[in-house]
């Protein structure tokens, strides 16, 4: 079965994205496939490598971002989302005017359709939010 | 590209958390893939819809006459469950006037407020193909 997944909350306050990386690490392991992971609200706090959480905590962004590269997933950060936030790449750091960016390795910074693309083409839509 | 039913639930008031907002600029998005779109506002969501919004006092931006634009977008299924609308004191009249124009008709104004109750809701959701809960 094709999922996508989508993840409201940031990392730490809330659940979700704890929740959102167990889920998707059981479906991959039931030999499912992930189309998208699609990262919305403060959620795309799920995709800044800057955190730094004590040394005997989990570091989310870090396991997302492994995560990715070992399955090749697809994690989106919301670009509106993620420009209200302070998320930035490199080029929409720089189209901005900024003097910085902070994405983490694994995630890429795209718009809302990808989430509409996402639960068209997926078999099961999977919230993870408050 | 194929054709869904997609339902966005909004539970939460306009204002207090970003997440109407939000909401609402997906719901937007939705409309330029031709989905089969429909809302569902339920618990504090249905503050969202009431009249005479104003955020004079907040310094945020009063958003609530995007909602009389869905139409304009296909987007003419609102359901509003009676429940909550009773639980917070609220009557079908505390809510905008929100309409869509039929083109079968001579482009009349509808109504595209739906009331149901809780049940109906359940039904309602239990038909959608993707639901995006905020």
């Amino acid at each position: 079965m094709k999922f996508t997944i989508m993840i409201n909350e940031g990392p730490y306050q809330h659940q979700s994205s704890d929740s959102a990386l167990q889920f998707a690490r059981a479906v991959l392991a039931q030999g499912h496939e992930i189309f998208r992971v699609f990262f919305y609200h403060d959620g795309v706090n799920n995709g800044t490598r800057l955190s730094v959480p004590p040394a005997d905590d989990r570091l989310l962004q870090k396991e997302w971002s492994e995560l990715s590269k070992k399955h090749d997933l697809d994690l989106v950060l919301c670009i509106a989302a993620a420009q209200r936030r302070g998320i930035m790449d490199a080029s929409e750091a720089e189209r901005q005017g900024l003097d910085a960016n902070n994405i983490i390795e694994g995630f890429r910074i795209s718009g809302l359709g990808q989430l509409i693309e996402g639960g068209i083409q997926s078999d099961r839509t999977i919230v993870f939010g408050d | 590209m194929a054709t869904k039913k997609f339902m966005f639930v909004n539970r939460k008031a306009p204002y207090g958390t970003v997440y109407a907002l939000e909401s609402l600029e997906v719901v937007l998005i939705s409309a330029a893939f031709e989905q089969d779109v429909s809302l569902a506002f339920i618990d504090d969501g249905v503050y969202q819809i009431t009249k005479g919004q104003n955020t004079d006092g907040i310094g945020q931006k009063n958003f609530s006459s995007t909602y009389k634009a869905l139409g304009d977008y296909e987007i003419k299924k609102l359901y509003v469950e009676k429940e909550s609308l009773e639980e917070r004191g609220l009557t079908p009249d505390d809510l905008m006037d929100l309409v869509w124009e039929d083109e079968d008709d001579d482009w009349a104004e509808k109504p595209s407020i739906i009331l149901v109750d809780r049940s109906e809701m359940t039904d309602v959701l239990a038909d959608q193909e993707v639901i995006l809960s905020f």
